[in-house]
């Protein structure tokens, strides 16, 4: 097969089912030496499902898998290892007891012996500085005590961490979730260099732009098919979105939304960052959507953290005068219950006015979890399903049902569209907006720019403090990332 | 470098909370220590410390045998009844036929590790199977010595015996204990997995290790420690008693807990449990009878004071949690 030297992997006709639901339907896929391929499309359309076959983590109902050319049987996670295929999961799979040089360790099985530590706290040290010069983490950090967006810092810098095993191809699934724009854009770049040295990477993001500036090839999938493979220079973000089906009009639907007069209505929440004494104040009137922007963890959460306090307890920084909900945006560890049905999930916010006297009403909680499906969208056979089952998209739909469908007047966001498709968000967009024409307020944390011109006034965090207040008619990623950077440009 | 200078402002502060969480095993241990000090001075003694804390060492071998399998997110409800069937075996077998009961003893460690495997394989929670388990050892060891009585064997008790310089044996044990196991499972390569399996099991599977192999290791480990608490139980005790470990299922908990341990997560500490445990042996009887506190109410007392000690704990970890 002469046409395999530079091929690193290959799928021919690979289908996958979970019961009746077909996640992937025969898929053709290649991926070659010194290539970046972007992999786009909805929640759901197979892009987990076909990643976790290329990394060995799933095997294929039917179909063939060669890697370099050769068929493969009893392929697995440690196959694949040795044929230097790797994977970042979305979902982060470090070990939060451990610090980083061991996490290190346990994916490097050459690794061991006298000075352990030492050769593995330098293997994943000099890698991070390498992929993100000034990343501030110390190889002996216990993983635990970081922040999500270092923890994946640190699950990217490992995946391309080489000791005995070669590594030719890394898949990143929705890499750039968590990280800040700095950090997001030093790893495109290493993706690139990478390249350059041979090692092909996968890259899936519902960014289309990230696609767009760093894929050399973008493969779309729609419905558990590969509907479009071309080079990168073959797509603009129309015919991605196009391709993608479902999302068209995402740039007329920016501009339906005018500025409209709130300066009169009543206020609801008041609150300035802890510690700040003077400056800015985040001021919320009914029916506006707020947004809060600047690096990843500059202190915008907190400031949630406290909003949401302060409306069951008196609190210093933060005046609060109606009902709050809050959508998580670490939806594994705040947002969803793993063991409880997507029905319980929606419901529990709202399970004091879904009774009959001292007991909850079933068909009551049924029809609530019912009619948010529906107006939510969520995509699902079934409503009892463990909420396991859902994508992460629709998980977190599930989130935005809780909050939506609660009693609560004012919703705080926490990043809450982190790795969601372009469809869902849409959806949640427009009902963000119509929530709020009818008078319900939210605070919105946002590390996607694009999110805040759904904002009518924008509050830009650095260093735990609002640095500048943007009005919507002056919210630009340029104006943004400057107030972000003022002071820390040199 | 913007970035790199904005992270450097919020860089490390000291952890305060995670520092106390740290010091709680010793600052506790400390209390106690200093509590028996001024009831009576002379407790503080050579022969002294090695009077209290006879019975520490034991303690100190089952908590690092739970802490094992709480490292895995498992509970041994068994290692009581596990440790009196053990010193069933040694004051009989051991002592009359030293390869029965050699037999015998490996042969119980190689039950633990089916236990993980079974544990594992079936994925059956611990707490039930373990359970099940003490009975079958508190039966095993009833059957073997229906009365209190056997003879601890020899080397045993000339071991448990010995009188190092300066330094009273129970502390230099557990010492070396502690010392051996916090290598062993903190700063080998192979301990990095061990515990791993416990924060991320998926995560552990995923980067190629068996998951069936860590769960059969630290069960192993948990039966081997068992061993040796009912052996080190047995050379101070000089007879057996099958009802003779009962108390230690709680007191191993709770010493791994007091230590800095967690139930899940796979967050424990070797040093910090054989500090809990002996903060458990010294509370327990020593410090209530200088206390004056008669005999009946003792039990009561050692109940109290583990609510106060764990309490302190958890607002501790609470507090860290917060930082």
């Amino acid at each position: 097969m002469p046409q395999s030297i530079g091929q690193i992997i290959k799928l021919d006709g690979v289908e996958r089912h979970f019961g009746a639901v077909r996640a992937l339907d025969g898929v053709d896929f290649k991926v070659d030496a010194g290539e970046c391929v972007g992999l786009v499309g909805h929640n759901g359309a197979g892009k987990s499902t076909l990643m976790h076959i290329l990394a060995g983590t799933g095997t294929p109902d039917r179909g063939s898998l060669a890697v370099g050319g050769a068929a493969q049987t009893g392929y697995s996670v440690g196959r694949a290892r040795q044929l230097g295929i790797r994977c970042v999961f979305q979902e982060l799979s470090l070990c939060p007891n451990l610090t980083v040089a061991e996490n290190a360790r346990v994916s490097h099985r050459s690794i061991e012996g006298w000075g352990w530590r030492k050769r593995a706290a330098a293997l994943i040290g000099d890698k991070l500085d390498e992929i993100f010069p000034g990343h501030g983490i110390d190889p002996n950090d216990i993983v635990s005590d970081l922040p999500i967006g270092k923890r994946q810092m640190v699950e990217v810098a490992r995946a391309f961490t080489v000791t005995t095993d070669p590594l030719k191809l890394v898949i990143l699934d929705e890499p750039t979730s968590s990280l800040d724009a700095h950090a997001s854009a030093q790893l495109l770049a290493y993706v690139e260099k990478a390249r350059q040295a041979g090692i092909s990477t996968i890259l899936i993001s519902h960014l289309l732009g990230e696609i767009l500036s760093s894929a050399s090839r973008i493969v779309v999938m729609r419905d558990g098919k590969v509907v479009a493979s071309d080079v990168a220079g073959g797509f603009d973000r129309t015919r991605l979105v196009a391709t993608m089906g479902g999302a068209e009009g995402h740039r007329a639907d920016r501009t339906k939304t005018e500025a409209r007069a709130l300066g009169h209505a009543p206020v609801k929440v008041k609150a300035r960052p802890e510690g700040q004494r003077e400056g800015h104040e985040l001021v919320a009137r009914e029916g506006e959507i707020i947004g809060l922007a600047g690096l990843a963890g500059h202190g915008q959460t907190r400031l949630l953290l406290d909003v949401f306090r302060a409306s069951t307890g008196k609190r210093p920084d933060a005046e609060v005068t109606d009902k709050v909900a809050l959508v998580a945006g670490d939806r594994q560890t705040d947002g969803i219950f793993p063991l409880w049905s997507i029905a319980e999930n929606i419901t529990v916010r709202s399970l004091a006015r879904l009774r009959r006297g001292l007991l909850i009403a079933p068909d009551m909680t049924r029809q609530f979890a019912l009619d948010w499906q529906k107006r939510i969208g969520i995509r699902t056979p079934d409503i009892d399903n463990n909420i396991l089952s859902l994508s992460g998209g629709n998980q977190q739909k599930a989130l935005f049902a809780r909050a939506l469908g609660s009693d609560a007047r004012i919703i705080l966001m926490d990043d809450p569209m982190r790795g969601v498709d372009i469809g869902t968000k849409l959806e949640v967009y427009d009902l963000v907006r119509r929530e709020a024409e009818a008078g319900r307020t939210f605070l919105w944390y946002t590390t996607e720019t694009e999110e805040l011109d759904n904002c009518d006034r924008v509050y830009v965090f650095r260093n735990g403090r609002i640095v500048a207040v943007l009005d919507r008619h002056e919210v630009s990623e340029e104006k943004v990332i400057q107030s972000s950077f003022a002071e820390g440009v040199a | 470098m913007s970035l790199g200078s904005a992270q450097a402002v919020g860089a490390r502060p000291i952890n305060w909370a995670r520092l106390m969480r740290a010091l709680l095993p010793a600052l506790s241990l400390g209390i106690v220590v200093v509590a028996i000090a001024s009831l009576n001075q002379r407790a503080i003694s050579y022969l002294g410390f090695t009077l209290m804390l006879n019975l520490a060492i034991p303690i100190a071998l089952a908590t690092l045998a739970q802490m094992f399998v709480i490292t895995i997110n498992e509970l041994d409800l068994s290692i009581g009844p596990f440790v009196g069937f053990v010193g069933c075996v040694t004051a009989t077998w051991l002592h009359d036929s030293p390869l029965l009961g050699i037999t015998v003893l490996i042969a119980a460690i190689g039950v633990y590790v089916a236990l993980g495997a079974l544990i594992h394989l079936r994925n059956l929670p611990s707490i039930v199977v373990t359970l099940g388990m003490s009975f079958v050892w508190q039966g095993l060891a009833i059957l073997i010595l229906p009365t209190p009585g056997g003879k601890a064997p020899e080397w045993l008790l000339a071991l448990m015996g010995f009188k190092p310089p300066f330094i009273p044996m129970p502390i230099v044990a557990a010492i070396v204990i502690a010392l051996v196991v916090h290598f062993g499972l903190m700063r080998t390569s192979y301990g990095a997995v061990l515990r791993g399996a416990g924060g991320n099991g998926q995560a552990i599977g995923r980067a190629g290790w068996s998951l069936l192999r860590t769960k059969m290791v630290m069960f192993g480990l948990t039966g081997l420690f068992g061993v040796l608490s009912g052996l080190a139980l047995i050379g101070t005790t000089t007879s057996g008693d099958a009802n003779i470990g009962n108390g230690y299922t709680l007191l191993s908990i709770a010493g791994v807990i007091l230590g800095g341990g967690e139930f899940v997560g796979g967050r424990v500490s070797p040093v910090g449990a054989v500090i809990g445990a002996l903060t458990m042996a010294m509370a327990a009887s020593p410090l209530l009878t200088f206390m004056h506190v008669p005999p009946d109410w003792q039990v009561a007392a050692n109940g109290a004071i583990l609510i106060i000690v764990l309490a302190a704990r958890v607002l501790i970890s609470r507090k860290e949690a917060n930082a």
